[in-house]
């Protein structure tokens, strides 16, 4: 393979905090060696934020602990460089790499709650930091306080004190980034630092870390899946594909104008800019990533290409500048034919029957609570919730971790009984309130879907087995013509034959997916339930399994329950969006009223708190303080405490009722509608 | 932390309270005459009558329970139907030398196979893992009476290291007892040395590969301090509770080691006890062991406790 050129437009490394040349990773499996990063190159240079972005097996993460040179065991670095401050982390003797760790480069990771010892105080861990640096006990004690204070934590000494677990998932994260910058690093890597936290709660982490940017002169480095985020923390962007950066440049500029077909088709198959199912379908990328430690051909993403020719099959393509700044390249034959595929014409849209009052009613929830009951707490998860369902709509629920999100479906499903008093009516029928107690029919018409298909399917079953059982149990066809009814199913779902004989553990995370999808539709289904089904998956899978659903839905006539945390996806996919916390309804209406507003102030902070990849201006509504305990909700209107807008002395008497603001459109809030309207078109304004 | 160890203090005793039942049970569905079996086969039946009616075996079974739960409660176990001496006289000498043999294999277990444990998780998959964890497999899986056969002919015998009988004239010094005690207490220590081994192996390995193993090395700590500071108190949960609970297997096995010794404990009693029918010794010795086992996994789960505060802080938040 020929050397990699480096752009020579960038900046020499001497004056980059962070310079990674030529990086070569390997991992061995089996004895063999198998490449992961195939000679990559860029650079950071102090107060800079660069990100990395790219699907999972692309090899961002290991980047990212190469330049902190700590792979897996089976990792090794055979090629290149990794500079820090213009010192060379590869060649460093462990002692002067413990030295660079404590001292040049810090790291801030993705799941806060694993990253911090779960038996030592807070304070103890922090002060270690400090330690390290060479301070005494005391004053590392002192510099812990003070590291607190520098992350907004509001009262260090208590915090000090606590534990991990005792602290929530942001202020656990404020926690570990107090002592990424213990030592004031050159370098700060931050691994998905907000992935697995709450809307609202990385609208705040995000923030912090904004701020904390201008205060230190640290070249950040960021590896995240979420594009809008880098979009908004990022000054330059790499898109990297099968361990090399296929495009680099100012984040706006390749988010806005992308040069390279995959970072062209990685924003095609994201639904944004408010896309709605019923107009087209959305963009996917044919085939899969290349194994790691295969044979590359010359071209990384040749194979999926919709540009490759044969000049592509035979020669590398070389590295591109694009614009005249100097400060952005790509790496590909056919930059002048990008705009074909910016502007390639809209698939054919799905054949959707938006569903109107005139279809019949499916579901209908009136009154539905659900109460926790531990060692005579009673803790109310569901409060009073009444939702309907028509034929074929996908309503949409949203709500922070702990709204009741998940209980809503598991009290549909009759896998949580709800209260006494409840009532779940399926086509006008009372359901019974147990999954045990419904007949097979009921069993059948609803069905669920999971967000991690891994542990939702039997591994040490074929495909084939699992559809079996669950056509057997749920439609009572057995042998040769339950066989015939999976086949036909399987193929339905874009499954092929080939696919029915392996075990998931063989299928890619996008055909579980299916797999799980097929299972829950085995039996004609008149409602699914969806939990997060593609929080797990890269953005172009995520693309092809919303279309299959979608596709699915306008065949079947089925009924969608969508649980997600994803603004963009429930925005494409639902038609109807219900927003909840601490177990009520806050706000439901038409998908269109809820993201065009006037909304609920809870909807208002929700929607302010996501990162766009489109860079819309959003108005900056922050939430203060934690969600409540659902044990012990605040009184009156159970948001107050945390509502920017807040009424004193009327929010926190009276619950407000759940009234119609339009038609079709219900808020629990007592300002007047027209009243919000005003006050969010002057946020607006002001975020502007 | 209180509420929690007062919650594993009552636990401890419902269980007593369950097995000092249970004991009662199996005594007495147990086929057999006691009067029968220690007066012999031509007694006249009066004599045998009234053999077990001062026993008070002859009373009603609920009379006896009560008895019996009250004498639990006591720690008087009442006489020994064979030697009429009182059965706490018997065991507590018992239970104290099993007890410095127990504490010996212990001694010579617990720290060795912890860091054979360690070293071992630190070459995961390398020679000297196998090795070690093969070793620790294989001695493992010989019996404790066999290792203690072989110790005995190699070290006492051919070597003449150490005694055949391994109980010390009286008076002997501390240091002078080692000699006695050290091979009967090696062959449980072979025995008990690859299991705690693995068990600490297992732990270690998930601690390195934790998250926070990861930030304390990210930090800038060495290793040897990872280990030290972060992956330990974390790892060693459950080898605490495999320890604690092996206290029990180690009364099971001291009956077979303290047999090939020739050593007074409460094993030989607890057998003495089964094959004479003697049943107030038998429900003593068994409650006794009973209680050593209570007590060493309280202990643990005071430890762990200790070592973790998600449990010794539960509930609160």
């Amino acid at each position: 393979m020929s050397p990699e050129v480096v752009p020579s437009s960038i900046a020499t490394a001497n004056a980059a905090a962070l310079a990674v040349e030529v990086l070569e990773v390997v991992y061995t499996v089996r004895g063999i060696d198998r490449a992961v990063l195939r000679g990559v190159s860029f650079q950071v240079a102090p107060g800079e934020a660069y990100g990395l972005v790219g699907e999972s097996g692309c090899g961002k993460s290991t980047t990212a602990y190469a330049a902190m040179r700590y792979l897996p065991r089976n990792g090794k670095i055979v090629g290149g460089h990794v500079l820090v401050n213009g010192n060379d982390v590869t060649g460093m003797s462990t002692d002067e790499l413990r030295r660079f760790r404590a001292r040049d480069a810090s790291m801030v990771y993705q799941d806060p709650a694993q990253a911090m010892n779960p038996s030592v105080r807070i304070g103890n861990q922090l002060i270690e930091s400090f330690t390290l640096l060479g301070q005494t006990k005391e004053q590392g004690a002192k510099s812990a306080v003070e590291a607190l204070r520098r992350v907004r934590i509001a009262d260090p000494e208590r915090v000090m004190d606590r534990y991990p677990f005792q602290l929530s998932g942001g202020m656990q994260q404020r926690v570990v980034i107090a002592m990424a910058l213990a030592c004031d690093p050159k370098l700060l890597v931050l691994d998905e630092p907000t992935t697995g936290l709450d809307a609202t709660v990385e609208a705040e982490v995000l923030d912090l870390v904004r701020v904390l940017r201008e205060e230190t002169n640290a070249a950040v480095l960021l590896i995240a899946h979420n594009l809008g985020i880098i979009r908004s923390l990022c000054d330059r962007v790499g898109v990297m594909y099968a361990g090399r950066i296929v495009e680099e440049g100012p984040s706006r500029q390749v988010f806005d104008d992308p040069q390279h077909p995959y970072t062209v088709g990685l924003l095609r198959s994201l639904p944004r800019k408010g896309v709605r199912k019923q107009e087209r379908p959305l963009a996917t990328i044919p085939g899969i990533l290349p194994l790691i430690g295969g044979d590359l051909p010359t071209c990384v993403f040749l194979d999926r290409c919709p540009l490759a020719d044969d000049l592509c099959r035979t020669q590398v393509p070389p590295v591109v500048p694009v614009g005249s700044e100097g400060n952005r390249f790509t790496r590909c034959h056919h930059v002048d034919r990008i705009p074909e595929l910016v502007e390639a014409p809209p698939d054919v849209p799905i054949g959707i029957l938006a569903p109107s009052a005139a279809n019949p009613e499916v579901l209908e929830l009136t009154h539905v609570s659900k109460t926790f009951r531990q060692r005579s707490i009673s803790i109310p998860a569901l409060v009073d919730v009444d939702l309907q369902l028509a034929e074929g709509e996908t309503l949409g629920i949203v709500g922070e971790s702990g709204s009741g999100k998940s209980t809503l479906a598991k009290a549909i499903l009759g896998i949580e009984s709800a209260d006494e008093g409840s009532n779940v009516s399926l086509d006008g029928r009372q359901m019974s309130a147990s999954t045990t107690s419904r007949s097979t029919a009921d069993k059948r018409a609803m069905q669920m879907v999971f967000q991690n298909p891994d542990s939702a399917l039997n591994r040490s079953w074929t495909v084939r087995r699992i559809l079996m059982r669950t056509v057997e149990k749920l439609t009572g066809v057995k042998g040769t013509e339950a066989n015939a009814k999976v086949e036909a199913l399987a193929a339905h779902l874009r499954l092929t034959p080939r696919h029915l004989d392996l075990k998931p553990r063989q299928l890619s995370g996008g055909l579980k997916q299916r797999v799980a999808i097929a299972r829950a539709f085995a039996g004609d289904p008149r409602i699914v339930v969806c939990d997060e089904p593609t929080s797990a998956l890269d953005v172009s899978v995520q693309a092809a399994i919303l279309n299959l659903l979608a596709d699915l839905q306008a065949e079947e006539r089925t009924s969608y329950v969508f649980i997600t945390h994803d603004m963009g996806v429930v925005r494409y996919l639902a038609d109807r969006i219900a927003v909840m916390y601490l177990g009520r309804i806050q706000e439901v209406g038409p998908t269109d009223d809820v993201f065009n507003g006037p909304n609920h102030p809870y909807t208002e902070a929700l929607l302010s708190a996501i990162p766009s990849v489109d860079g819309e201006p959003t108005t900056r509504i922050r939430l203060q303080g934690e969600i409540p305990s659902p044990a012990n909700p605040p009184s009156g209107c159970v948001f107050h405490p945390r509502c920017p807008r807040a009424i004193a002395g009327v929010c926190e008497v009276t619950e407000p009722p759940l009234a119609q603001v339009a038609p079709g459109h219900f808020m629990r809030c007592h300002i007047p509608i027209d009243e919000l309207a005003t006050m969010q078109r002057s946020t607006a304004a002001e975020a502007r | 932390m209180r509420r929690y160890l007062l919650k594993r203090l009552l636990s401890a005793l419902i269980t007593l309270w369950l097995l000092a039942t249970v004991i009662f049970l199996i005594v007495n569905v147990i086929p057999g005459d006691v009067g029968r079996r220690v007066l012999g086969p031509f007694a006249l039946k009066e004599d045998v009558a009234r053999y077990n009616h001062d026993l008070g075996i002859d009373r009603p079974l609920i009379n006896q329970y009560i008895t019996s739960m009250r004498r639990l409660f006591t720690l008087d176990f009442g006489h020994s139907f064979q030697t009429k001496q009182l059965v706490s006289k018997m065991i507590f000498p018992a239970l104290f030398r099993s007890g410095k043999l127990a504490l010996l294999a212990f001694v010579l277990t617990i720290p060795i196979s912890i860091a054979a444990g360690i070293f071992t998780a630190r070459r995961q998959d390398k020679l000297a893992d196998r090795a070690v964890v093969n070793v620790g497999l294989a001695t493992s899986s010989i019996p404790e009476f066999a290792t203690a056969a072989v110790l005995m002919s190699v070290f006492c015998v051919h070597w003449r290291f150490g005694h055949v009988f391994a109980d010390p004239p009286p008076g002997t010094s501390v240091i002078g007892q080692l000699r006695y005690l050290l091979m009967p207490a090696l062959a449980m220590a072979i025995a008990y040395f690859g299991y705690i081994a693995r068990m600490s192996r297992a732990g270690v390995i998930q601690g390195l590969q934790s998250d926070y193993a990861r930030t304390a090395t990210m930090k800038g700590l060495s290793s040897g301090a990872v280990m030290r500071k972060h992956i330990l108190r974390n790892s060693l949960a459950p080898t605490i509770t495999v320890i604690s609970v092996s206290v029990g297997y180690l009364f099971g096995g001291i009956i077979g080691v303290e047999k090939v010794f020739n050593y007074h404990g409460l094993g030989s009693v607890m057998l003495t006890a089964v094959t004479s029918h003697d049943i107030p010794v038998l429900q003593g010795a068994v409650l006794l062991v009973g209680i050593v086992y209570m007590i060493s996994t309280l202990a643990a789960d005071v430890l762990i406790a200790y070592l973790n505060p998600r449990v010794r802080l539960e509930g609160t938040r």
